[in-house]
């Protein structure tokens, strides 16, 4: 047993750190990529093409003078970047990475833990992911946060409606909820007639994809739904009076939320870490499933450096009078053609 | 010690002293707080029982969105535990909801001794649920075949409720948009 827990631990301190890791240089490529796209360098001082600027950011952001200001509630005000920050870890725990192969003889799942209910799993953690936000604002004693908060529980209940049923069509098809297993769905020519695409869900479900999109958006907070910071309006929203590692924990979160997102995309929509030549390499099936993650970041961050921030009744009623409709009318449709 | 009944302890303690903190702690966002801790260890029992399905979807109706509402709701009100809550109820209010209290406590004892619910129930960590319990195709089949009345006719209930509360909020015409996308919230 005991070399059981010793080989667990192993595979998630690897993971942790690799999101870590993800979540650090995302941070730089969000920087260079809007700066590019603004027509500025961004930050490049700091070793070869700025790439030990995370660093550097990470060190700064320890030595800083903490600031707690006078009327905060303690205990949530302490808990909160934990609770934000936790969930957002939580998720790679079902997520498959790669192709299973043998590794020093022997057997080596590239998946945390292969839960038969891994899409329920997601979309439990992610429910949760909502507290550390929603506290943070409550707990700091200020309006902005205050406001910031109640927008993102008010947001994110919404948005979580049509985040479930946007995947419900790739469930209806791949009849599973285990993330290896819809993995598996989606491998082969596409329908399997049409042999130079593969089998992705984004190819059968484009409507559904579409809107996973726009809701794991939201569900992330990002620009052009990221009403719980909005700088225009509150400052910085919910986390306004953190300062120091306290205020890099919610950065952290935020980014390691995207790469969840992302990472559950690509398993849902993009084959996972489904490509060619994985019989000769299987080692080759963690490269592609980075690359369709990093697809998808690039996205987000494209979008953040081309769309306004939408108006907050627009928010709601965009969530409620459009994606929920559209997403029940492509449950009905994959329902019918299934049947068929 | 086996793994699963480390597990088992550590969130069976984590059920009851959330469930215990729920009701003893002034500061209503705490209280929040302590009742998802609640939810989520017992989320944990479920799934020690093979039941994936329930243990899931207690975290993520209950846990997830349910709870996210009262603490909406606490922060719109902005209850920090101090106000006054009205008088105390008087000792023979207390006394007899302490023996109703005794009564269900010894009658649940009663009835885990005896297991007169499920006939002779194992006691223990089961690793495979018994006959597929709580698994997703068997709550589907249950859902859509012996249950399926009940079931449409709770949805019809949730309709009802949903039309309530719009028809509460449409009380005035000079209504903002916001509000009314609130209730609707509060009804997902």
């Amino acid at each position: 047993m005991f070399e059981v827990i010793l080989f667990a631990s192993i595979k998630v301190l690897v993971v942790v750190a690799a999101v870590l890791t993800g979540c650090a240089y995302s941070t730089l490529l969000e920087r260079r990529v809007v700066g590019r796209m603004q027509h500025r360098i961004g930050p490049n001082t700091a070793g070869p093409f700025g790439l030990l600027t995370p660093l550097a950011d990470g060190l700064k952001l320890i030595f800083k003078e903490e600031i707690k200001p006078a009327n905060i509630e303690p205990i949530t005000y302490m808990l909160a970047p934990m609770i934000s920050f936790v969930p957002a870890i939580l998720t790679f725990a079902v997520i498959p990475f790669g192709k299973d192969n043998t590794f020093f003889g022997q057997d080596f799942t590239l998946v945390l833990s292969d839960l038969n209910i891994g899409v329920l799993f997601v979309f439990a953690v992610t429910s949760l992911g909502i507290y550390g936000i929603v506290l943070a604002g409550w707990s700091s004693g200020s309006k902005y946060s205050m406001m910031g908060a109640v927008r993102s529980a008010a947001q994110m209940i919404s948005y979580e409606v049509g985040y479930g049923l946007s995947i419900v069509g790739v469930i209806i098809i791949a009849n599973t909820l285990s993330l290896r297993e819809l993995v598996e769905a989606q491998m082969g020519p596409l329908w399997g007639t049409i042999t130079f695409l593969p089998n992705w869900f984004v190819f059968s479900q484009p409507l559904g994809f579409i809107l996973f999109l726009t809701c794991a958006i939201a569900e992330t907070n990002r620009a052009p739904f990221d009403m719980a910071e909005a700088e225009s309006e509150l400052v910085a929203g919910y986390h306004t009076e953190y300062s120091s590692m306290k205020f890099s924990m919610f950065f952290i979160a935020e980014y390691a939320n995207m790469i969840a997102v992302s990472a559950v995309g690509a398993t849902l929509f993009f084959g996972g870490w489904h490509g060619p030549f994985l019989d000769s390499m299987p080692m080759l099936s963690v490269v592609y499933f980075v690359l369709k993650v990093f697809m998808f970041m690039f996205f987000y961050i494209w979008l953040r450096a081309t769309f306004p921030r939408f108006r907050y009744d627009q928010l709601m009623a965009f969530g409620w009078k459009v994606l929920l409709p559209v997403a029940l009318l492509n449950t009905l449709i994959t329902a019918f053609f299934v049947i068929l | 010690m086996n793994l699963d009944v480390i597990i088992f302890i550590v969130s069976a303690l984590l059920a009851v002293s959330g469930a215990a903190l729920m009701i003893t702690l002034k500061n209503p966002v705490l209280a929040v707080m302590s009742m998802i801790v609640s939810l989520v260890a017992q989320a944990v029992l479920y799934i020690q029982l093979g039941a994936l399905f329930v243990g899931a979807v207690l975290i993520i109706v209950y846990s997830g969105a349910i709870m996210v509402l009262f603490l909406f709701v606490i922060m719109l009100l902005n209850l920090r535990g101090n106000e006054d809550l009205g008088e105390q109820s008087s000792p023979i209010k207390l006394s007899i909801k302490f023996l109703f209290g005794l009564v269900l406590f010894v009658e649940t004892i009663f009835i885990i001794r005896t297991g007169f619910l499920a006939g002779n129930v194992e006691v223990g960590v089961m690793t495979q649920s018994l006959n597929g319990f709580g698994s997703v195709e068997e709550v589907a089949k249950l859902l859509f075949t012996k249950y399926l009345y009940p079931f449409e006719l709770t949805s019809i209930l949730l309709l009802a409720a949903i039309v309530g509360a719009v028809v509460m909020t449409k009380r005035d015409s000079d209504i903002e948009p916001e509000i009314s996308n609130e209730t609707k919230e509060e009804q997902s």
